[in-house]
């Protein structure tokens, strides 16, 4: 480590490129990507399905290898990274183990990282009430409804010490009621422990009254079309979602959402 | 009570196709046996009646209906004499005689297990390498399908033939007959059941970077629980028909296998039906019992509701 590190990029994707091989010739998945995210961003990805938002998380998860173009987290690659266990990852669908109560979910990945029993303990009655589940613990997944279910899985991802946290579409299943109560929770839950996060969606809403940085991507190739800081308080109640600025700044994405779509097909 | 008024429809309805299947199969039997006590019959000789067919002998002789249900050797005894066979075998006589279903069962019951332990055991460590290695998925499966497809009675003699001759007998080469009937099933429902994790479940433990085995111990495993228990119903039947089949090519003296076989020498054919029905039932037990031990776990697990 040298010492800048303490100003280095947490992510830094340089000219990055994901091309897949399939039966109908090379899709590409991602051209030219390049995007600076800094501690403590809370960065969203919009765009229409195809536009690569989700495929570019993974690439920082190192899910995916990108074919061409440079990728770092943490000031390493991101495989070096995924090693290290730099980040949480939020899916789509909560994914608990149906087996397991929901303290023993939330203890999976520190199980797995080989934490004491006593800190296992401690981690997850933080966490549950971090996601304001405590006393929910002993509970079977099934016996939890599908917002709760998303913030134990959330929990999990923040058992133990990620100081990214990488969430793809994590509300998309949720009714608007439920999405709006977790959007607010997830502000408090950022405030509180200042992570980095990369959040995808397709909600302009969304994506407007959760971020610092706006990331509008566009398909065909998938890649960037705008990237917007945010100009809003970092204190968000809900409400600012009718103010003047909410408006301008969710009209810019739309404008840009509209510019890198082509509507021919 | 629904349930047992439909069950009990059924079985009343079985018997009554069965008691009415006796008749015409048993009546030239019946009416042999009636001319010899000096009854008199239509037509009167065995030779006439041969070349008669059974419904119009039926029709001839109605009075000989009942007889047909109480045949001592019938082709097709009633169901009420197999009933009386299964109660005289089992709780009237003592377990330790030679002629008690409960002593016969015993016996078959103790290779059926240690065949089904045995099977369930090699069909999980199989299972466990198809998912695991690539070489063994496309070596072993092949392998595992072509045993099945070879019948297991032109199997069984030979196996307890090799066996003998190196001188193992007794419970050993039926548990192994057992054994390759039942491996099967668990092969095919573990290797479903540890492959059925879906893609985000093992992008979620990659992004905990876990290793292979925490992979298996910690997701693939218990989500191969419901299939494990699916398989071993049907491993349990199959063991059972295994351990049947090998008393059958040995002269066996004990087992429902030897009662089948000895039946079928002697004309006894109440004691075959008697022994058939014994296996049924033992069946029927062997899978309840899988039954409730899997309620039992998958509850535990938290699986079911």
């Amino acid at each position: 480590m040298n010492t800048e590190s303490t100003t280095q990029p947490v992510i830094e994707a340089r000219h990055l490129d994901l091309t897949f091989q399939t039966n109908d010739g090379p899709v590409h998945a991602l051209k030219d990507v390049n995007l600076t995210i800094d501690k403590g961003d809370f960065v969203s990805f919009i765009g229409p399905s195809g536009c690569g938002k989700t495929t570019f998380l993974r690439c920082i998860a190192a899910l995916e290898t990108p074919t061409g173009g440079s990728l770092t987290v943490n000031g390493m690659t991101a495989d070096e990274a995924r090693r290290n266990r730099a980040y949480g990852y939020v899916f789509q669908a909560a994914g608990l183990y149906p087996w397991r109560t929901i303290a023993k979910n939330i203890k999976l990945p520190l199980e797995i990282m080989g934490y004491s029993a006593a800190e296992q303990d401690e981690r997850v009655k933080n966490v549950l009430e971090l996601v304001d589940l405590a006393g929910f613990g002993g509970k079977f997944p099934w016996q939890l409804s599908g917002g709760m279910q998303q913030r134990a899985s959330i929990a999990r991802a923040l058992a133990f010490d990620a100081d990214i946290l990488l969430m793809d579409e994590p509300f998309g299943a949720l009714d608007e009621i439920v999405r709006d109560h977790l959007n607010e929770q997830l502000l408090e839950l950022w405030a509180r422990t200042e992570k980095t996060i990369g959040f995808v969606t397709h909600s302009i809403p969304e994506a407007v009254y959760l971020s610092t940085k706006i990331v509008v991507m566009s398909p065909r190739p998938g890649r960037i079309a705008d990237v917007i800081d945010s100009p809003l308080p970092k204190e968000r109640p809900l409400d600012i979602r009718d103010t003047p600025e909410f408006i301008e700044v969710a009209h810019r994405v739309r404008d840009g959402l509209r510019a890198g779509h082509s509507y021919d097909d | 009570m629904k349930q047992v008024i439909a069950i009990l429809t059924v079985v009343a309805v079985i018997a009554l196709i069965w008691y009415a299947a006796c008749v015409p199969m048993n009546i030239k039997g019946v009416l042999s046996e009636l001319e010899r006590g000096g009854a008199e019959v239509e037509p009167p000789t065995t030779s006439a009646r041969r070349g008669m067919g059974e419904f119009g002998l039926v029709v001839n002789n109605t009075f000989a209906i009942p007889a047909a249900w109480e045949q001592k050797k019938p082709r097709l005894p009633s169901p009420h004499q197999v009933v009386i066979e299964l109660w005289e075998t089992t709780v009237e006589k003592k377990i330790t005689s030679k002629r008690s279903l409960i002593y016969h069962g015993w016996v078959t019951l103790s290779a059926t297990m240690l065949g089904f332990v045995i099977g369930t055991g090699l069909g999980v460590l199989l299972a466990v390498g198809i998912v695991h290695s690539r070489v063994m998925d496309l070596s072993v499966m092949p392998w595992a399908i072509v045993s099945q497809t070879i019948p297991i009675i032109a199997l069984a003699p030979m196996i307890i033939v090799v066996l003998y001759s190196v001188g193992v007998q007794g419970i050993i080469p039926k548990a192994i007959i057992s054994a390759y009937l039942s491996f099967f099933p668990v092969v095919v429902g573990m290797v479903k059941g540890l492959r059925s994790p879906d893609a985000m479940q093992l992008d979620l433990l990659r992004t905990y970077s876990a290793s292979r085995s925490q992979g298996f111990w910690k997701l693939r495993l218990p989500a191969s629980m419901p299939y494990l228990f699916t398989s071993l119903k049907i491993g349990i039947a199959a063991s059972l028909v295994g351990a049947i089949v090998g008393e059958l090519p040995t002269g066996a003296v004990a087992g429902l296998g030897a009662r089948l076989l000895a039946g079928s020498y002697y004309g006894q054919t109440v004691q075959i039906w008697s022994a058939l029905f014994a296996a049924a039932i033992l069946a029927a037990c062997l899978v309840g019992l899988l039954g409730v031990i899997e309620r039992t776990v998958l509850k535990r697990m938290g699986m079911a509701q």
